[in-house]
């Protein structure tokens, strides 16, 4: 009983430390964000390795159109970026990012796919509050989170990591970065590997 | 009183403790004192020129030689910062522009969560001229209680050193003419 009491006064006092962690969050989301508070940094194990071909999908895009990977093969690197789900704090700030970096993946002859778990409707709206984005978002709803499960980046709750993949032009994995749920990636990591995917 | 029941007591005071200590970082208030931010000096010799510092590696905002620093809290992802930084950069004009404003007004930007890579990435984008410095660990956001981007906070620095905050809101500028004039009057400078 003694052990429950302190380790439940620790859990607590830690939840309220640090449930609050800052996530520098837009103005132009206001009150839309649902703030999940912190979760478990990661909760999947990869399904595949740097090296591997990578699992090839066809997914519907928020611009009505059906996205494959493999219709990149033999043209463009090929960036996943794989977001948990619309209308949290992380996410929300992330794919703004990227769209001001089409720079860097035009020098490296690459495209960037977004994808996350959400519906057709649910990413249209929320990706009309960042603006217009210059790459494709795809959902990975139904068969739900099949795509993300093949990578190995659907978590227990449905949802899926934050996870980055760097498929090169002959779809062979080069880079796999799965970050802390309750963490944005650093743009310069990502534009590191690009670089090194292109000189190769 | 039996031992659950001072467990419960302890438990009780520790959360009411740290909900304190939580909520004591909030906005900068206007009047108030700001809170202690270091900022590494930017290599770039007209940027250290602009700021008025010398070569010490380190400075706080009151050390900039001005009577008005305006700073926006930024950061590269935010799509309301992205859409702002060509306004803000006429801002910047318009105080460089006028001999009355431009020694007594700087403007500077600290990105929220931006690394060094990020914040210049955000520089080049948009061709900004003011000086920006990251904040990738969010020490400073959270020094300021953790404000939506972007924020803004004016500092008005009196010729003896001291200084107050003049203005502190979050969201976009509307009018820079306003805001000006504004800004002058709380520094009394009009």
């Amino acid at each position: 009983m003694k052990r429950f009491f302190n380790i439940h006064i620790l859990l607590t006092v830690f939840l309220l430390i640090f449930c609050g962690a800052a996530f520098g969050l837009s103005e132009a989301y206001k009150g839309n964000i649902y703030n999940p508070g912190i979760l478990k940094p990661m909760d999947s194990i990869l399904k595949v390795k740097v090296g591997d071909p990578a699992p090839d999908f066809i997914l519907p895009s928020i611009s009505g159109e059906k996205i494959s990977l493999g219709q990149f093969a033999g043209e463009k690197n090929v960036v996943i970026s794989f977001v948990p789900a619309a209308w949290t704090p992380v996410c929300s700030d992330q794919w703004p990012g990227y769209n001001i970096a089409k720079g860097f993946f035009d020098k490296y002859d690459a495209v960037l796919l977004g994808i996350t778990v959400d519906n057709i409707p649910t990413l249209h709206a929320w990706t009309q509050q960042m603006g217009k984005l210059w790459f494709s978002v795809l959902s990975d709803f139904w068969p739900h989170g099949d795509v993300a499960a093949r990578y190995g980046v659907l978590r227990s709750d449905g949802v899926s990591e934050r996870a980055l993949f760097v498929i090169d032009k002959a779809g062979i994995i080069q880079f796999i970065h799965v970050e802390d749920i309750n963490v944005r990636p650093k743009l310069e990591e990502l534009v590191m590997e690009l670089e090194k995917v292109h000189k190769k | 009183m039996n031992k659950i029941t001072r467990r419960l007591l302890v438990l009780f005071f520790l959360v009411m403790f740290t909900c304190t200590a939580a909520s004591a970082t909030k906005p900068p208030s206007e009047g108030d004192l700001l809170p202690e931010i270091v900022l590494t000096v930017p290599p770039i010799l007209d940027q250290q020129k602009y700021l008025g510092l010398s070569s010490e590696t380190t400075f706080t905002i009151p050390q900039i030689k001005a009577r008005v620093v305006i700073v926006e809290i930024f950061s590269m992802y935010c799509p309301y910062c992205q859409a702002e930084a060509p306004a803000l950069n006429k801002l910047y004009d318009k105080i460089q522009n006028n001999s009355k404003l431009k020694d007594r007004f700087k403007l500077i930007g600290i990105g929220a969560g931006n690394t060094t890579f990020e914040v210049e990435h955000f520089r080049n984008t948009y061709k900004i001229p003011f000086p920006l410095f990251p904040d990738d660990d969010f020490s400073i956001h959270k020094k300021i209680g953790e404000v939506r981007t972007p924020y803004f906070f004016a500092v008005g620095i009196n010729k003896d050193g001291t200084h107050r905050i003049l203005y502190s809101h979050p969201g976009r500028l509307e009018n820079h003419d306003q805001f000006i004039n504004m800004l002058l009057q709380r520094a009394g400078l009009k």
